[in-house]
């Protein structure tokens, strides 16, 4: 019996649900990481729409994408459609 | 910008907020998860969501998780077009009673192909046939992947699924793949079309398309699962493109019945040399190994047949033919 | 009693009154798909909408699996939705059943009680709705159209309550209720909208953090119909088993403030006691033979006979304790079914009427019979003969056989029942 989870007088009836993945961190999930080669790297932001998992961003701010591997699964997929090969996945 | 005719950037997709999150339980290099992020890029305004049950559904919302920032409903897998249906009218009684705010809702219906080629067509046909305005996307990874990969009508001919296995007596699925989009645009209705996640901006665009038509639309979406094909998990959407470049799933809009074929597709039909065998697709798949071996091999090139024959017969739709 | 309102009379069969009583009660979405003997219902309801006399989208859905589908979609935007349906229509709807109320949607619906397949038969009997006793829907059953009427709207604000917050079924037998003509005296539209109301939402947490109501909508995004694995999922199912002992107290309190509007009471609106204050011998029954028994229970009474009836209004939740308490005094009871579960040991209300009386220490006799299937009559001698056979019960202080069944042909020189 886990007396982290909650009771039923306490959860909201028919099952909404109260957390956002945002607070599951699947990054834990993989082997390999990108590493990305910046004089390669021509932003042309491929990797920030194939990724499956959303986990890499587009900054404006910085003007500059950036990993999120708090998240990646290291799938391999950025790496792999990169346009200049400037993604590598290492362990 | 005006999306349905393509008339935005990768930086414009990358601006727009994740409304499917980050945090869900995917396998690595899920192409439908890819898939759904895209589709909801493809959003305008206010959206509401209705899953039909499979991996997408199941990964996404784990109690007490969730990964959609949008309204989401999920009732059983033979009911995404049942639930649009019943969310849609919903929307136009409450805005016509005054009871909810008079603005306009997208509804989104999404079902991977065993929630719409099996046990979901018949309601998916209902709703079609009564007209309600949602656009329904298939997100086919070609198998029941969640249950464990078993083989559902969108299976391709030749692959080994869980109850399709290739052995030593049965070389896997021995039939053809049910030709979905097809029996929609056989529906009459507004709008069909074949989308591919390499080509992001096309569906996108597509999507786009689909939201916007009044009344149903159909969007059919290439989604490899690398569990389930045994293929490498990088090149889930290299896969994609590689479906569409041997003519495996060529793209193609339906307008209001009248087919028209997409550039990724187009530019094969114009360009023949630059069709790939069909074998490039099969070999990086561990579903299809078993044709590689001599005792089933001329299935190759019985696919390679027929995948021929349905690419001539789409050419002859969209009113083109093969250049000499 | 002068509150109660003014009324009219119309000459409505039991499918009319639901479709009048679904008009004037302000539904939103109506999804439904057509089956004997619920037909004129959806017929009608189709009458008003082509004649502009409802403001109510109505959906002709492409089975009864997506009817319930679409309802629970709509109620999920915040609707107020109804359907009906019957037999092997409500059978095939079993999955979204579960489905609904374990999302706490209040749909309506009305069952036009049919027996089930195979063989196929459209007739009369309670097999479609007691095979659902499981779903988590409450379950109320008219004895005649009168009372499907009044039990209609009874049914959105029992269903729709805060404490509830559960799908409610409504039953009428199949043609001996739905298609048969009777008087039916009707409220007014005003009177109507004002008891039913508007459909009131319970509010949740969502994962923005905050506590909003319960429906689809773009600015309160919320996940609904998750996939809730073995550390949660039984919680879930508590909340409804809570929510139906709940619709215990909220039946009685809606029937009796219906009662004072129309005038009409239906029992206590969970069972309904006749003559079974001091009865020795009693008949426990649900639907339209209750009238039948009503009449045999008048003539045996001019007898000197202290019979009784005790109609069980409300299957679901079972209101044990009411039952119990009527019963305590009887001798002898006979439970009627009008529907059988196989090899269970007696049919669903026998069961459940013997469960309720099992810790008295009186502990009367109870036997089954089983009654009426695939709409075959039963009429006021064989009634008799059960009270008969109660007597016999009481006297001999032996029960031969517990369960019978009344009208059956065993053939070949064997009994005929």
């Amino acid at each position: 019996m886990s007396s982290k989870e909650k009771g039923w007088k306490e959860i909201s009836p028919a099952g909404v649900c109260w957390k956002s993945s945002m607070t599951y961190l699947t990054g834990d999930w993989k082997t390999y990481h990108p590493e990305r080669d910046l004089q390669k790297c021509t932003k042309c932001l491929l990797c920030t729409i194939f990724c499956p998992d959303g986990a890499i961003h587009w900054k404006p701010e910085k003007g500059d994408i950036e990993f999120d591997l708090s998240f990646c699964k290291g799938c391999g997929i950025c790496a792999n459609e990169c346009p200049t090969k400037a993604i590598v996945m290492r362990i | 910008m005006s999306f349905s005719e393509g008339k935005f950037t990768a930086k414009d997709i990358a601006e727009k907020p994740e409304l499917f999150m980050s945090g869900h339980r995917a396998c690595a290099g899920c192409a439908p998860a890819t898939v759904l992020r895209l589709i909801m890029k493809a959003t305008r305004g206010p959206t509401i969501v209705t899953n039909a049950t499979g991996c997408m559904e199941v990964s996404a919302t784990i109690y007490p998780y969730t990964s959609w920032a949008v309204p989401w409903l999920h009732t059983a897998f033979e009911t995404a077009g049942a639930n649009a249906a019943g969310i849609e009218t919903a929307l136009k009684i409450l805005r016509k009673k005054g009871r909810i705010k008079d603005e306009q809702v997208d509804v989104i219906a999404l079902a991977g192909d065993g929630g719409t080629y099996d046990i979901g067509i018949q309601a998916l046909s209902g709703a079609v046939e009564r007209g309600h305005d949602f656009l329904y996307v298939l997100y086919d990874n070609e198998a029941y992947m969640n249950t464990g990969i078993q083989r559902s009508g969108g299976t391709p001919y030749g692959a080994s699924t869980t109850t399709s296995q290739a052995g030593t007596a049965v070389p896997g699925k021995l039939e053809n793949k049910k030709p979905i989009a097809e029996i929609m645009v056989a529906h009459d209705m507004p709008y069909v079309a074949t989308a591919s996640p390499y080509y992001w901006k096309d569906l996108i665009m597509k999507a786009r398309k689909g939201i916007e038509v009044n009344g149903p639309a159909f969007l059919h979406v290439f989604a490899p699962c690398p569990r389930g094909w045994r293929s490498d998990q990088a090149k889930s959407i290299e896969l994609t493109k590689l479906a569409v470049e041997t003519c495996i799933f060529p793209l193609w809009e339906a307008v209001n019945g009248e087919y028209q074929l997409s550039i990724p597709s187009k530019v094969i039909a114009l360009a023949p040399q630059k069709k790939k065998s069909v074998r490039e697709y099969l070999e990086g798949q561990g579903r299809f190994r078993h044709l590689f071996t001599p005792k089933y091999e001329k299935m190759l090139d019985e696919i390679q047949r027929f995948t021929d024959e349905k690419w001539k017969r789409l050419l002859k739709r969209c009113g083109m033919t093969l250049a000499a | 009693m002068k509150s109660v309102v003014k009324q009219e009379i119309m000459g409505l069969n039991g499918d009319e009154a639901v479709a009048f009583a679904a008009k004037q009660a302000d539904v939103d979405v109506v999804a439904a798909y057509p089956i004997t003997p619920q037909t004129i219902i959806v017929e009608k309801f189709s009458e008003y909408v082509a004649n502009g006399e409802v403001n109510t989208e109505f959906v002709c859905t492409e089975s009864e699996h997506s009817a319930m589908a679409a309802c629970l979609a709509a109620a999920a935007v915040g609707a107020r939705t109804f359907t009906a349906s019957a037999s092997a229509g409500l059978a095939l709807m079993h999955e979204m059943l579960f489905v609904t109320s374990g999302c706490r949607a209040p749909v309506i619906m009305a069952i036009a009680n049919r027996a089930l397949s195979a063989p196929l038969n459209i007739h009369g009997d309670h097999s479609d709705a007691m095979a659902q006793r499981d779903s988590g829907w409450i379950q109320i059953y008219a004895e005649n159209a009168q009372e499907v009427y009044d039990s209609m709207f009874q049914a959105f604000r029992i269903g729709e309550h805060l404490d509830v917050q559960l799908p409610v079924m409504v039953g009428l037998d199949g043609f001996t209720l739905s298609h048969t003509l009777e008087n039916v005296q009707v409220l007014g539209d005003n009177v109507v909208k004002r008891f039913v109301g508007t459909r009131q939402l319970p509010t949740v947490l969502t994962h923005d953090g905050r506590t909003v109501p319960y429906k689809l909508d773009p600015a309160n995004p919320m996940t609904m119909g998750p996939v809730a694995m073995p550390n949660y999922y039984f919680e879930f199912k508590r909340q409804q088993e809570e929510a139906m002992r709940n619709a215990l107290r909220i039946i009685t309190q809606v029937h009796e403030e219906y009662g004072k509007l129309s005038g009409r009471y239906y029992g206590n609106g969970l069972i309904e006691e006749y003559q079974i204050d001091d009865a020795e011998i009693a008949i426990v029954c649900i639907g339209s033979t209750a009238g039948t028994v009503k009449t045999v229970v008048d003539e045996l009474r001019l007898n000197g006979v202290k019979a009784g009836l005790l109609r069980i209004r409300t299957f679901r939740p079972f209101p044990a304790e009411d039952i119990a308490k009527a019963l305590a005094k009887v001798k002898a009871i006979a439970v009627m079914d009008r529907s059988m579960s196989f090899g269970g040991n007696g049919g669903a209300v026998y069961q459940e009427t013997r469960h309720a009386l099992y810790d008295f220490s009186t502990h009367p006799s109870i036997v089954n019979y089983i009654y009426g299937l695939g709409g075959r009559d039963t009429s006021p001698r064989q009634i008799r003969k059960v009270f008969e056979d109660l007597q016999k019960i009481v006297q001999t202080k032996r029960v031969e056989e517990k369960i019978r069944y009344i009208g059956i042909r065993e053939g070949q020189g064997g009994k005929d029942e």
